[in-house]
């Protein structure tokens, strides 16, 4: 029945703690993980492919499913990849207000992550506190675009609409309140003494490790990287806006977790700057009707809330559709150090390593 | 007749009734607590604020179907889970709720019985409760639950030597093993047990929680890791039994540390004239408010803290409850000694 020296454990697709369709076969030696085997794939809907089969307007509705819970930034990466081809000049008002979204959808995405954490690791009351602070958030969207989860917030050029009046009020608003609610959750975690066990010296990697495996995001930053494309390659209003990049040191869970709790605090000093600063003006540049870039390609990536989030486009100048379009998801790249961190660990920091590494499977498999 | 059968009788079918009802309502009072603590309502729907929630749940489990998995081992796997809850509902048998009190011109002990190995008998019950879980792992031919159970079982033994260390340093300072005579040993020093042994009362707690699966300790039934744990494969009413056997030991042990730590049915400072005013209350409702904020602190514990990893939770009770238990239990006895002594 079960093999003396290893114990083969199929973790997934469908468990509590995998976030969605991962898929983790464990072979254990006791409850220690001696080998794993990342299985990805039960989420592919192909949009990669489909997306050559969609003029260029009607991408921005399918580049919603991929980063699910950060729809607005897969939006915001895909207008301005097309931008750059077509050498489009965006209104300083539209790159203002895209900062804006994208850097709640960075809150959104980090109160999900560190709810969805907290819970694997067992402290289940942070995950209804980031839940309650995740839904103010969707309100804002909803006000915005009429969407909670899948906005289609974004036009190639600019955005669908304007802001609808008082919105900016309410985001400061909003500042507020999860700058105090930021400090809740670091008062029940980041001092916790199981929490520093559970998380510290768990899934050690390396600066030099992290870069050769492709990772970015804050499980880059938690090892010590500076690299923020936000800050290397400034994009919508990035450049205009102060701000500090987080770093970690020791490159274990709970540097990641430290990056991204500074993230929240970063995010909200920027969504201040440009809700205050936002100018007056257009918010769609000069779009021509027909949206058909020159032949050439380009590639443009962004910060996401998970990491590097790049798009590669071919146009062939004749059709009104991409001729080639490639994502590069960060969770993927970032899902490809899981095999090497779980090694050697308990199946306990199996889940909390998931958790640290933050990833979405729609982004995964696209 | 009447004092030696229809008098113990009516006390045990009270004392099953209520411990029953007792623990359905656990239930619901810790789906509440911790939906205030995590700012939501909690059951709303049944019966005003919920109240009736147990019996929809009651209802529910019982005409659920009741599966057993094919390659299961079909005997164990249905006395698994009654092994479970028998013990933890026999030990109720030496728990003292009160002293012996006139009921109807007739002195009736508010206790099922008064046996001279009291605690002994709830130590060595209690730890039947653990074949249990590992018996439902093990019949349950599933890997999941087996992995739990093996949890479990090393859980509950490591964790049962520190408690039962702590329970022999109070033993130590009542000179009794029965649990009213503790009682009374508290009585007639003045003082609450955990004034005497707080290190033993605070290895008591940590350890009472883990012997129990709370969290932090709920490593055999951690969801996010082991999808349930040794439970995974049970459905219906076999499941409830389990779950009914957890929140029975929650009370059990409630009430052991309400018995030897704060002076079981007694007030506060009982040999303090000034405050017999609170005498009005009954005994046994002392013992049931007490009992009640160790629950309390229990559910609260679950609504705050993360779980422990499994070699973490080793270590801790390896190398710092037991050591310290030991250490503890050896001072008392040198004082207890020299007292004599002197």
């Amino acid at each position: 029945m079960f093999d003396t020296n290893e114990l083969v454990i199929n973790m997934g697709p469908q468990h509590p703690s995998t976030h969605g369709v991962l898929r983790v076969v464990l072979r254990l030696d006791g409850e220690k993980v001696v080998d794993a085997d990342v299985v990805i794939g039960y989420l592919h809907r192909g949009i990669e492919k489909l997306s050559e089969n969609r003029n260029w307007t009607q991408i921005i509705l399918l580049t919603d499913r991929m980063d699910y819970v950060a729809a607005a930034t897969n939006n915001v990466g895909y207008c301005e990849t097309v931008e750059k081809l077509l050498s489009l000049e965006v209104p300083r008002r539209a790159r203002y207000v895209r900062t804006i979204l994208c850097e709640l959808q960075r809150i959104a995405s980090h109160c999900l992550w560190v709810g969805t954490h907290a819970m694997d690791i067992g402290a289940m009351t942070v995950f209804l506190y980031a839940f309650r602070e995740r839904e103010l958030i969707l309100d804002l969207f909803e006000e915005f675009c009429g969407a909670r989860l899948t906005y289609n917030s974004m036009r190639i050029g600019g955005l669908p609409q304007d802001l609808p009046p008082g919105w900016d009020k309410k985001v400061l608003q909003f500042c507020d309140i999860m700058s105090s609610k930021v400090d809740e959750y670091e008062e029940l975690l980041t001092h916790n003494r199981i929490w520093l066990e559970r998380t510290k010296g768990v899934g050690i990697i390396s600066g030099a490790e992290a870069i050769a495996i492709g990772l970015s995001g804050p499980p880059l930053r938690g090892s010590g990287v500076p690299r923020d494309i936000r800050k290397d390659e400034p994009y919508a209003a990035y450049d205009e806006m102060e701000f500090s990049v987080p770093v970690g040191t020791a490159g274990d869970t709970y540097d990641r977790y430290l990056v991204r709790m500074e993230e929240f605090r970063q995010s909200l000093r920027i969504i201040r700057q440009a809700a205050e600063g936002i100018p007056e003006g257009p918010i769609v540049g000069k779009v021509p009707r027909l949206i058909k870039p020159a032949a050439g390609e380009t590639y443009h990536a962004i910060e996401s809330p998970k990491g590097e989030l790049g798009y590669f486009i071919v146009s062939d100048g004749k059709s009104t559709n991409p001729y080639r379009f490639r994502v590069r998801p960060p969770s993927f790249c970032n899902l490809q150090a899981l095999r090497q961190l779980i090694k050697g660990h308990l199946i306990a920091d199996v889940v909390a390593l998931i958790g640290s590494l933050d990833v979405v499977l729609g982004e995964v498999d696209r | 007749m009447v004092d030696t059968l229809v008098i113990p009788l009516l006390k045990i079918l009270i004392v099953l009734n209520a411990t029953l009802v007792a623990v359905t309502y656990m239930v619901l009072l810790e789906r509440k607590v911790i939906a205030w603590a995590q700012s939501r309502l909690g059951p709303m729907r049944v019966g005003p604020y919920g109240v009736l929630q147990p019996v929809a749940d009651a209802i529910k489990l019982m005409i659920k179907e009741d599966i057993t998995p094919v390659k299961a081992d079909r005997w164990v796997f249905t006395v698994a889970p009654i092994i479970s809850m028998v013990p933890a509902l026999i030990v109720y048998a030496v728990i003292p709720f009160g002293p012996t009190v006139s009921l109807f011109g007739r002195q009736v002990s508010l206790y099922i019985t008064d046996i001279n190995v009291g605690l002994l008998y709830i130590v060595s019950v209690a730890s039947v409760g653990v074949y249990g879980i590992i018996l439902a792992g093990y019949a349950s031919n599933s890997k999941f639950p087996l992995l739990a159970s093996l949890r479990a079982s090393a859980q509950l033994i490591s964790y049962e030597v520190a408690v039962t260390l702590t329970l022999v340093s109070v033993i130590l300072v009542a000179g009794s093993l029965s649990m009213v005579s503790i009682v009374r040993a508290q009585e007639a020093s003045g003082v609450w047990f955990i004034f005497v042994q707080p290190l033993a009362f605070g290895i008591f707690v940590i350890g009472s929680l883990a012997e129990t699966n709370r969290a932090p300790f709920d490593m055999p039934e951690a969801e996010q890791e082991l999808t349930g744990g040794f439970h995974t494969e049970y459905s219906g009413m076999r499941f409830a039994l389990f779950f009914l056997a957890e929140y029975a030991n929650m009370i059990v042990v409630s009430s052991v540390a309400t018995t030897l730590f704060i002076g079981g049915w007694l007030r506060p400072f009982p040999n303090v004239a000034a405050l017999s005013f609170l005498d009005i209350i009954p005994s046994w409702t002392w013992f049931l408010i007490k009992s009640f904020l160790f629950l309390y602190f229990f559910v609260w514990v679950r609504a705050t803290l993360p779980r422990y990893r499994y070699d973490q939770l080793m270590r801790l009770g390896w190398k710092m409850l037991i050591p310290l238990a030991i250490a503890n239990l050896v001072i008392t006895g040198i004082i207890k000694v020299l007292l004599l002594r002197g």
